[in-house]
């Protein structure tokens, strides 16, 4: 073969090396893209307030600009019908920003920029001034009661909130780097911990986050025996020939198949298949609505646990394989029987492949949304499938899961644009996860290589 | 039996016969033949090896000396491309009858292969791995005998202050004496060392062979070997086998000094091999 050589070697070796780079600047930017976008989206950014040369005003967050405009998140859905304006730079006359400007989160109609006039409490009694922001702030840390906010927004109409729909108030402008930090990190941690609310545009996604984990959790209490049983029996019990070689093939081909493709199976098989019969069986008394005949967590699980079933054979496969076979005939010629090679020398040898295998399912699955959304995964389930009713797991119900909510934030939900920066957090999160299981994985495979190394050197 | 003499068996190729009472035969290969996906390995093999004595097998690599060992073990069990015809008798009884147990014929017949090959685990545990299959499970009697193994290999006093380190991490020399230990321990009848010193350094090759040399009072050894100096120093008898046939059998002073054969002098004498 008679490869053109370019001016030799030296012209390969820049090429491949530049699209290493190329690859490496590309995973790095999308990384600092969405963990800077996402986790920026907790920081309280000063509020500006803009006077234009028509007279309007407006106050908001400055969030990006092109071709001479700049772009304000100015809130107030309600007042205004949008959320984000696009402001001349030129037009713009002054700008200024107010201390008394406070930014407030609603859990209906979104968040809320302008001025607080005055707070009434239970009681009725109104009360005016720094005297209703002291008694709002004490009524924030739990200390005192108010019924109602009355708010202005710049251009001065008026607005009356329920106390009960704040679920955060900050007058950003005022905060200095340490308070904005310490609000930093509550936007965060209630973000982590709060479920979602106002069309999962706001609020946080811990049910989102359970789901995911509680899937996967069951999912691999699945996938692992199943899994790893197979590819026992593969290499060890079964007898190599033209037939297993078909089943390696199959298994390794399987692995290739699109996922949406287990959704349909899934919901052909598990939640139709299956679920009806159960339905049939056992919960006839609530039909025709159904029970497992819909889709739910257990079937989920299921699905999942089929779609990673050969990452983990594969993986146990290899580790079984590189079992020597000096330990095996080792074992027994001290008069082990087959079964007890097995159990004593070639499982435990084989552990950390099993466990990379799991842990690859566990990253795969975590980070698949195709089939779940045929098979059981919701828009909005606040409540977490566990609780303290029997029997405690619901396995029937529905749960929500990060990367859907991801999908429905980013693409699905009322203000798609004001779910960005949510739609980042969330995929920060949802990246975070992955690394970790991947990062634990490649460990384990790294300790593994070790011992491995270690025998052969002795 | 020390008067075991070369009886010539002229006319049988492949079946010279050591001449010593039957009662005192541990291992009797009768026509034993083996091959490996029709490829033959042995081929109509006979001869009986003497009870507490250390037999060696040598000839030139790919002979079949591996083959015929593994056979009498049974570890060729695992291969099914592997055909054998003719008998085997362990101490009278055929080991391939139906009513054998493979796993306590392998016990009896235990096994060292040329790379050491300990178990990832403590030192302790290797030698124990045995001895806890058999059933033995109290601590006191384990340590025992883990202690009496390793002493009879020759390894306590080099290992006996950390029994726990990984077995790893002892050198090449040491790992076989290890697995001779391991061996040891679950007291088996006959040890089959298959070139156990081939990857060892000359020091502790030698320690390998003192230790062969002093088990024999307690089991029948045969050694597998390339090396004629190995065979001659501590077999009392010594098999040729040539392209998977039985050349010549005989007490090792006799084939070393005296043998019969044209094929064997040269091959003894680094003419061929
Ligand atoms: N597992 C096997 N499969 C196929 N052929 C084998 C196998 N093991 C050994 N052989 C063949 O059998 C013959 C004898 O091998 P072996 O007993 O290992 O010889 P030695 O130990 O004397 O060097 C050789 O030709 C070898 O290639
Ligand atoms: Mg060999």
């Amino acid at each position: 073969m008679n490869i053109p050589r370019l001016g030799g070697d030296g012209v390969w070796r820049w090429l491949s090396g530049a699209c290493v780079a190329l690859s490496l600047l590309a995973v790095v930017a999308l990384l600092v893209l969405v963990v800077t976008r996402g986790l920026a989206h907790f920081w309280p950014a000063d509020i500006e307030q803009l006077t234009l040369d028509d007279g309007q005003r407006i106050a908001g967050i400055a969030r990006g600009s092109a071709a001479g405009e700049e772009r304000y998140f100015t809130a107030n859905r309600d007042l205004d019908g949008q959320v984000w304006r696009w402001v001349e730079t030129q037009a713009i006359v002054t700008r200024e920003t107010p201390p008394a400007l406070l930014y407030a989160e609603r859990r209906d109609w979104g968040s809320f920029i302008g001025r607080l006039t005055a707070v009434e409490t239970p009681a009725g009694e109104r009360l005016q001034g720094a005297e209703a922001e002291r008694r709002l702030r004490r009524a924030l840390a739990g200390d005192a009661e108010v019924a109602t906010l009355y708010v202005r927004n710049v251009e001065g109409r008026e607005l009356k909130v329920a106390f009960a729909q704040v679920a955060s108030i900050a007058w950003p402008n005022r905060m200095d780097v340490g308070d904005k930090l310490a609000a930093w990190g509550h936007g965060v941690w209630r973000f982590l911990s709060e479920a979602p609310s106002d069309g999962n545009t706001a609020g946080g996604v811990w049910p989102a986050i359970f789901g995911t984990l509680l899937m996967v959790m069951l999912m691999s209490l699945v996938v692992t025996p199943f899994g790893v049983l197979a590819a026992l029996y593969l290499n060890e019990v079964a007898r190599q020939g033209p037939l297993t070689r078909l089943v390696r093939i199959a298994v390794r081909n399987l692995a290739g198949v699109p996922s949406i493709v287990y959704g349909v199976f899934g919901l052909g098989v598990f939640v139709y298949g299956l679920g009806g019969r159960l339905d049939s069986w056992f919960f006839a008394e609530r039909l025709p609505s159904p029970t497992f005949g819909t889709g739910g967590l257990l079937w989920a699980s299921l699905t999942l646990a089929l779609l990673t079933l050969p990452v983990v054979i594969v993986a146990t496969e290899e580790g079984l394989a590189r079992v020597p076979v000096a330990l095996r005939e080792g074992s027994l010629a001290l008069g082990a029987t087959r079964f007890e090679t097995l159990r004593r020398v070639v499982v435990p040898m084989a552990l950390p492949s099993m466990l990379t295998g799991v842990i690859l399912a566990v990253a795969r699955a975590a980070g698949e949304v195709a089939p779940l959304m045929l098979v059981g995964v919701a828009k909005l389930a606040p409540e977490i499938p566990v609780d303290g009713e029997f029997p405690y797991l619901h396995l029937d119900s529905k749960f929500m899961h990060l990367g859907y909510h991801l999908f429905d934030l980013g693409f699905a939900s009322r203000d798609t644009e004001a779910a960005m920066p949510l739609v980042f957090a969330t995929a920060t999160l949802l990246v975070l996860v992955i690394v970790v299981l991947n990062l634990t994985a490649i460990i384990l495979r790294h300790h593994l290589r070790a011992r491995h190394r270690a025998l052969e050197h002795s | 039996m020390s008067a075991a003499s070369f009886s010539a068996a002229e006319t049988q190729r492949s079946s010279a016969v050591v001449d010593f009472p039957s009662t005192s035969s541990c291992f009797d290969i009768e026509a034993l033949s083996l091959a490996y996906e029709g490829k033959p390995a042995l081929r109509d093999l006979t001869l009986r090896v003497p009870r507490h004595r250390v037999t060696a097998f040598i000839g030139p690599s790919g002979c079949g000396k591996s083959t015929l060992l593994r056979g009498l073990n049974r570890l060729h069990d695992l291969n099914d491309q592997v055909t054998r015809n003719g008998r085997i008798r362990l101490e009278g009884q055929d080991i391939h009858a139906r009513d054998v147990d493979v796993a306590e014929l392998r016990r009896r017949v235990g096994m060292v292969f040329q790379t050491p090959n300990p178990f990832p685990m403590s030192i302790y545990e290797n030698v124990a791995y045995g001895v806890r299959l058999q059933g033995v499970k109290r601590k006191r009697e384990l340590d025992e005998i883990v202690e009496w193994a390793l002493q009879s290999a020759a390894l306590w006093e080099e290992v006996k202050a950390d029994l726990h380190a990984s077995a790893w991490t002892l050198s090449g020399g040491q790992q076989q004496r290890l697995v001779i230990a391991r061996t040891l321990a679950v007291r088996p009848d006959v040890l089959l060392l298959d070139e156990p010193a081939s990857a060892l350094d000359p020091i502790s090759t030698l320690k390998i062979e003192e230790l062969i040399r002093g088990l024999k009072s307690q089991l029948t050894l045969i050694l597998v070997t390339h090396n004629m100096q190995q065979a001659a120093r501590v077999s009392d008898y010594t098999a040729f086998l040539h392209a998977g046939e039985l050349v010549e059998y005989a007490p090792t002073d006799t084939l070393f000094t005296n043998p019969r054969l044209r094929r064997t002098e040269d091959y003894i004498t680094g003419r061929v091999g």
